[in-house]
């Protein structure tokens, strides 16, 4: 150890030791900023609930009690949410590839009639919308106010997903097309037995942001239903979120307060922020490449 | 298309051949087929809410009739509701925006470069790869739990009060939700927390793209670590520093929305009420529908001419450019 560290030092100089330290200080700050809330949520949501309004638990719960979510997972209507949200994220993922892929192969072929202007035509949606107001009544005109189908129609296309997928498919060689074309396959065909097949990695990169997004959605909820059978999880946390947030002045008192009770507001908000969380931190560190690929991508497009 | 015709109808080889258009057309039915329900979406919720700008120029109110007869039959009012934003809350919303918008730049652009040029520094790659892995995490998550995550860390009982306490930087915990002029920086941290990691990502992309002989020639003229990053990796960032700096420009007005309707409260609207939650709560809470959308209007043209000027820019800078 101490000869690794002469070796150390022999072949730094003084600037370089500097910047291990600062390097060392400022990636553990940043590690520490990022994971911390996470795992301090997670020991509160894990205590007893009036235990934790004392304050003061950093690392560990003090006082081991499961009662909080023994009470969300009792919730009919948390644990209606829950299939909200699945069932959202499993429909509207799909259908929100097959629109936006169809569209970027239409817009991948050069030959296409009209196409240049198509392409404008949504690229300037990208920039430019009409507003909230106008959005809110085109969806009570269409009849989606307290539909499901809200939450799987107005946001199938996505033109930004659109265009990664169209650039991936610029670089499939052309040749394929062509000889697919003289054997007499027709652009449908082309579609889904060439293009969908060589396209899989962008696929699967646009299928992972379409399911992240829909599983953290929770403004259309909010706006477009009031039925609370149609309230996915996000939403309904958003509801305990602002039961708190209005409570907040009172804080200071509540950290005094002596009455034993086996949950708390707070205790329920803690517990439910962990459940509607932990799918998507387990999932993550294993699809995350997905999404520094389409991160690059996109970079390279604009 | 059928079999046996050698001429295939779709010539990619000659995509500048005159032809007629409506043979064209039939001919790329099946296109057509393919593009139609991107075209109906696009159609039915991005042109068709445009036709509301109208709506910014009457007195719309919503009845039963159904929202186009609505539309057609609301007064005509001009530019009234424009003069009545300017008049009124135009300079305090404008403040609240670009505060949040520029603190938000200030924390948030510079935080991803020094990530990842430090990042670049570290040779043990499972400490790399662990930290680079764990710093996406933020944002993954919905707003919903950042938010939570960010009242429960800014709390009266919190650990940022209990840090503040003990360093006794203050002696009675601090309100940070209750009075205004916390507000911005909340968000600015909290814009940037959850961007930062990912956001690295562009910059780690760039690092690599660099030419490892210059690195190697650095080492030959005994060219400390800090030299070679102040020298070689900075300088080849710049190009990307400053499309993405210039880029930003277009987005100024984009304070990012949840996040402030999750963080604000009725008490300090004087500094959390910016331009995308005003013209929400007056359009969509309070009903005021023409109102609301003028001052959606507003913004969404001036980011346009600035997302219009930005790209200029970058094009004169360098050839990126959006469009």
């Amino acid at each position: 150890m101490t000869e690794k560290l002469h070796k150390y030092f022999a072949r730094s100089s003084k600037g370089d030791v500097v910047l291990d330290i600062v390097k060392w200080v400022v990636l553990a700050l940043v590690l520490l900023v990022t994971l911390y809330p996470f795992w301090n949520v997670l020991i509160v949501s894990f205590n007893d609930a009036t235990d934790a309004v004392r304050g003061g638990i950093y690392w560990w719960p003090r006082k081991f009690s499961l009662a909080s979510y023994t009470n969300i997972l009792q919730n009919v209507e948390f644990l209606d949410s829950i299939k909200v949200t699945v069932a959202r994220t499993l429909i509207g993922t799909p259908v929100s590839l097959f629109v936006t892929a169809a569209l970027a192969y239409v817009m991948s072929r050069r030959d296409f009639y009209g196409g240049k202007t198509l392409t404008m035509i949504f690229i300037f949606t990208m920039y430019f919308g009409g507003g909230l107001v106008p959005f809110y009544m085109i969806i009570k005109a269409l009849g989606l106010i307290n539909n499901f189908w809200v939450f799987i129609i107005p946001g199938a296309l996505s033109v930004y997903n659109m265009i990664l997928i169209r650039s991936y498919i610029d670089t499939l060689p052309e040749d394929l097309f062509e000889s697919a074309r003289l054997d007499g396959a027709s652009d449908l065909t082309i579609f889904f037995k060439i293009v969908v097949p060589l396209s899989k990695p962008i696929l699967m990169t646009v299928a992972l942001f379409v399911a992240v997004g829909q599983w953290n959605s929770w403004f259309d909820a909010y706006l477009y239903t009031s039925s609370q059978s149609l309230k996915p999880m996000q939403a309904i946390l958003v509801e305990i979120l602002n039961q708190y947030a209005t409570g907040d002045a009172s804080k200071a008192a509540v950290k005094n307060a002596t009455a034993a009770q086996a949950v708390t507001p707070d205790s329920i908000r803690m517990a439910a922020t962990i459940v509607s969380s932990v799918p998507i931190i387990m999932v993550y560190p294993f699809v995350q490449k997905y999404f520094v690929k389409g991160m690059m991508l996109g970079a390279v497009k604009a | 298309m059928d079999n046996a015709t050698p001429a295939p109808t779709t010539q990619v080889t000659h995509p500048n051949k005159k032809k007629n258009g409506w043979k064209t057309i039939v001919d790329q039915r099946y296109l057509w087929l393919l593009a139609f329900p991107a075209i109906v979406c696009v159609i039915l919720f991005n042109y068709a809410p445009m036709s509301g700008i109208y709506m910014a120029f009457t007195n719309y109110s919503s009845s039963s009739n159904g929202y186009i007869s609505d539309l057609t039959h609301a007064p005509f009012v001009g530019l009234y509701w424009f003069k009545y934003f300017f008049e009124n809350d135009f300079g305090l919303i404008m403040r609240n925006t670009l505060g949040v918008s520029l603190l938000s730049l200030l924390f948030g652009f510079p935080m991803p470069i020094i990530i990842a040029v430090l990042l670049n520094e570290v040779r043990v790659g499972w400490a790399k790869k662990g930290i680079q892995t764990a710093s996406y995490l933020p944002y993954f998550i919905s707003w919903v739990v950042a938010a939570n995550l960010i009242l429960t860390m800014f709390s009266a009982n919190g650990i940022i009060n209990d840090i503040l306490q003990a360093l006794h930087i203050t002696t009675k915990e601090i309100l940070f939700f209750q009075n205004g002029k916390y507000f911005w920086w909340i968000l600015a941290i909290a814009n940037m927390w959850k961007g930062m990691g990912y956001n690295a990502i562009i910059y780690l992309a760039a690092i690599s793209g660099i030419d490892q002989e210059q690195y190697e020639a650095a080492d030959i003229d005994g060219a400390t670590r800090s030299q070679k990053i102040r020298f070689i990796t900075l300088p080849a960032l710049k190009p990307t520093i400053m499309i993405l700096l210039i880029l930003s420009i277009g987005g100024i007005l984009n304070t990012g929305f949840e996040q402030i309707l999750l963080l604000q409260n009725s008490s300090i609207l004087n500094y959390a009420d910016v331009l995308d939650t005003y013209s929400y709560r007056y359009g969509m809470v309070n009903g005021m529908y023409s109102y609301g959308t003028a001052v959606g209007l507003f913004k969404a043209v001036v980011s346009f001419l600035l997302v219009i000027f930005a790209n200029k820019l970058s094009k004169k800078y360098s050839d990126a450019a959006l469009f």
